[in-house]
């Protein structure tokens, strides 16, 4: 305390792990892996009424090699879980996935023998977005949830 | 032509095999394309769906009539009040009754402001994958606007409103409606005027899209396509002019046409659509008779929130109707309905054995046949017109894999 | 009710193929034998009269639990086909044996059929003599069975990779 006040407001003192934390979570990549309906949600939430760039995630890279959250939006099929998979295990760390609708989450609506019954069954998911699909401020919600989660996380570095 | 060989030996020149997809930042829907290429040239594709598989119709046989109709939403997403409205129609095609005068009002008009929201995406999203990403915002800020009007109306947003009832709507529009809906096609026909000041004579955008994708009208009926991408054939079908349904034959519209059934073709025909939409949506609210929304039938209609509260008839009504065993049952029989969604002719074929569950539910997707095409569209082009190509067919996972 | 012109036509030029017919809520609709499926649809397509040149539809019913009434053979192939010139639809629909659930393919008259036949394998198991290239299309090679077949179970899940539910 004292050698805060007596540098002033030039120095601001931290932890590592805060500031990487805060650096993070305002900078988030997202991979969007859009599949079905949940992907028209995502658009309006992307678009200028929403607009999530406010929240630093504005700018999705289709490249998982240089995306930090990998965006599950909408059903995943068991044709294509393995292709989930694969982007996933293709990210860099530190990542994070994101469950987006109620399908990613559980399975949904669909239980039959085509879809898959919650992707955290193939991926391990930090944040589950509910909806069928989830109006724009409850991905909003959830992207704020995801950034308080890598704020207070261990920062690998 | 030998020295051409030659050279080609000696540097070594063969076909290329890529995998476009199944995760493809253009590819809205998953789909695998695996390409012959030689040099930037596509030699020959194969087209791979299936990705979005929900087992749509096998679920829906386990399901009662009612409760069908939410997977009917998910089937085109962008448009699912048309689905809704199709798959009810079946239905009461399978009663043989008919819907009351307003509510067919109701049903056109949702309809139309549906259909709106399919193309106003779908022309967005192919602009943006051409780089206009302007053109996507603006079209999104119009289809936020009618989305919003959707959500008055059904109660969710325009992707899952699940707005219909077999035998008539969940609620009669609200108040103001009219009015609201006035104001959101002002702001879109604004954003249309900007997006043809943006695109149409958009140099990037027509030498990117003309001439590029182009079939035939004989071979467009080939492979069965109806919608958008048969008119830019030239051919003017629409199930809304062919088999009138709703009340579609009192309204005046017409049914715009292309030539080449090239892209550029495409884009033009959705734009005038979206025209026409908003013209038939404006007759339907000005023509509307008062009346009820549903049928009066306690076999076939679930009585109002208010009377099941209320009344003990009403209870028992909506209970026999829920109860397992009990629900809406149609009479034996077979019919396909067809109605003209946003891609084309979406047929519902439904069976019944007289119980409350269907026997068999089969949707038409406009989309698959059209995909079936998509190989022949791509196959001799550059490979960079595939992604212009496939954006421009609209294709849609949830109703062309199902 | 007056037979629609499809229907008579038909019943004239294949008076030994045609099992029955009959036109429920107006859907023309005639069960023919599968063999000449082939025949009666290029019929339909090519007459002038008639000129069908939509194959609007193909897929097929497993009529395994129908009991109202039972059916003799298992499965049904339907075909929609719409005519643009004249605005007229008609269902054709051919009934297989479990045993043998083989129809010719609609191939050479339509290209969409070689996508719809897929499906209708992919979906039911009924395998179209001629068809070019009959492979699964909406789900993949290492799923066994076929989901829309009644006695498949509604959530007989066959996973690439992860557990089973």
């Amino acid at each position: 305390m004292a050698i805060e006040s007596a540098l002033g407001e030039s120095v601001v003192l931290t932890r590592t792990d805060k500031v990487l934390g805060w650096a993070r979570k305002y900078s988030l990549f997202l991979y969007p892996f859009v599949t079905a309906c949940c992907g028209m949600e995502y658009m309006a939430t992307a678009a200028s009424h929403y607009d999530i760039d406010r929240f630093g995630a504005g700018l999705p890279r289709f490249s998982p090699r240089q995306a930090d959250v990998l965006f599950v939006v909408g059903t995943i099929s068991h044709k294509q879980a393995p292709i989930l998979k694969r982007v996933w295990e293709q990210m860099c760390e530190p990542k994070w996935v994101v469950a987006f609708g109620g399908c990613t989450c559980s399975g949904g609506p669909y239980d039959n023998y085509a879809t898959v019954q919650g992707i955290d069954t193939i991926v391990p998911v930090d944040v589950y977005i509910p909806g069928c699909p989830p109006r724009p401020e409850t991905v909003l919600d959830g992207i704020m949830k995801l950034q308080e989660k890598i704020q207070n996380q261990k920062q690998e570095l | 032509m030998e020295k051409t060989a030659t050279l080609a030996r000696e540097l070594n020149i063969r076909e290329m095999t890529l995998h476009m997809g199944p995760s493809h930042p253009a590819m809205h829907g998953t789909i695998r394309m695996f390409l012959e290429l030689d040099g930037e040239t596509v030699v020959s594709s194969d087209v791979e769906i299936g990705y979005l598989h929900r087992g749509f119709e096998k679920t829906c046989e386990n399901r009662t009539y009612h409760q069908a109709i939410i997977y009917t939403d998910r089937l085109n997403y962008v448009s699912p009040l048309i689905n809704n409205f199709g798959y009810a129609m079946a239905v009461e095609k399978l009663f043989g009754v008919d819907v009351p005068e307003r509510c067919k009002y109701i049903r056109v008009i949702m309809s139309e402001i549906c259909r709106i929201t399919d193309h106003l995406t779908n022309v967005g999203a192919s602009a943006m994958e051409l780089g206009a990403i302007t053109a996507f915002l603006y079209m999104i800020k119009a289809r936020e606007m009618l989305w919003k009007l959707i959500e008055e109306v059904a109660g969710g947003r325009g992707v899952t409103p699940s707005y219909v009832r077999i035998g008539g709507v969940k609620d009669d529009l609200p108040e103001g409606f009219q009015g609201r809906t006035l104001e959101a096609f002002k702001v879109t026909r604004e954003v249309l005027q900007e997006i043809h000041g943006l695109l149409t004579k958009n140099r990037i955008f027509v030498d990117r899209t003309k001439g590029v994708g182009a079939i035939t009208a004989d071979e467009a009926m080939s492979y069965g396509f109806t919608g958008p991408c048969l008119r830019s054939t030239g051919v003017a079908y629409d199930v809304r002019k062919a088999q009138p349904y709703m009340v579609y034959d009192k309204m005046n519209f017409e049914v715009p046409v292309g030539t080449n059934g090239d892209n550029y073709d495409r884009y033009l025909v959705r734009m005038e659509e979206i025209q026409q939409s908003m013209r038939i949506c404006e007759q339907a609210l000005f023509s509307m008779p008062p009346g009820p929304i549903k049928i009066d039938d306690p076999r076939i209609t679930f009585p109002s929130k208010k009377d099941v509260y209320g009344k003990m008839e009403s209870l028992i009504n909506h209970f026999k109707l829920f109860m397992n065993g009990h629900g809406i049952m149609p009479p034996k029989g077979e019919v396909y309905q067809a109605v003209e969604g946003a891609n084309g002719e979406l047929g519902f074929y439904v069976i019944s054995d007289g119980s409350g569950r269907p026997y068999r539910l089969r949707c038409r997707p406009p989309c698959f046949m059209i995909m079936s095409g998509v190989s022949r569209l791509v196959n001799g082009g550059m490979v960079a017109d595939i992604v212009p190509t496939f954006g421009s067919v609209n294709m849609i996972g949830g109703e062309c894999d199902r | 009710m007056e037979e629609s012109l499809t229907l008579k036509k038909l019943r004239e030029r294949f008076p030994a193929s045609i099992i029955d017919t009959h036109s429920f809520r107006g859907d023309d609709t005639a069960v023919v034998k599968r063999v000449d499926v082939v025949d009666i649809c290029r019929f339909l397509k090519e007459s002038p009269d008639l000129s069908y040149n939509f194959l609007m539809d193909l897929t097929a019913v497993d009529y395994l639990q129908m009991n109202n009434p039972p059916k003799t053979e298992r499965f049904e192939v339907v075909y929609h086909l719409y005519s643009i010139k004249y605005n007229h639809r008609v269902r054709i629909k051919a009934p297989l044996t479990e045993a043998d659930p083989t129809i010719d393919s609609l191939t050479p008259l339509w290209a969409v059929a070689n996508w719809l036949e897929r499906e209708c394998w992919d979906m039911f198991g009924i395998r179209f003599d001629g068809h070019p290239d009959l492979k699964r299309i909406l789900l993949y090679e290492q799923f066994e069975g076929h989901p829309l077949r009644k006695d498949y179970p509604l959530t007989g899940r066959q996973p690439l990779i992860g557990p089973k539910n």
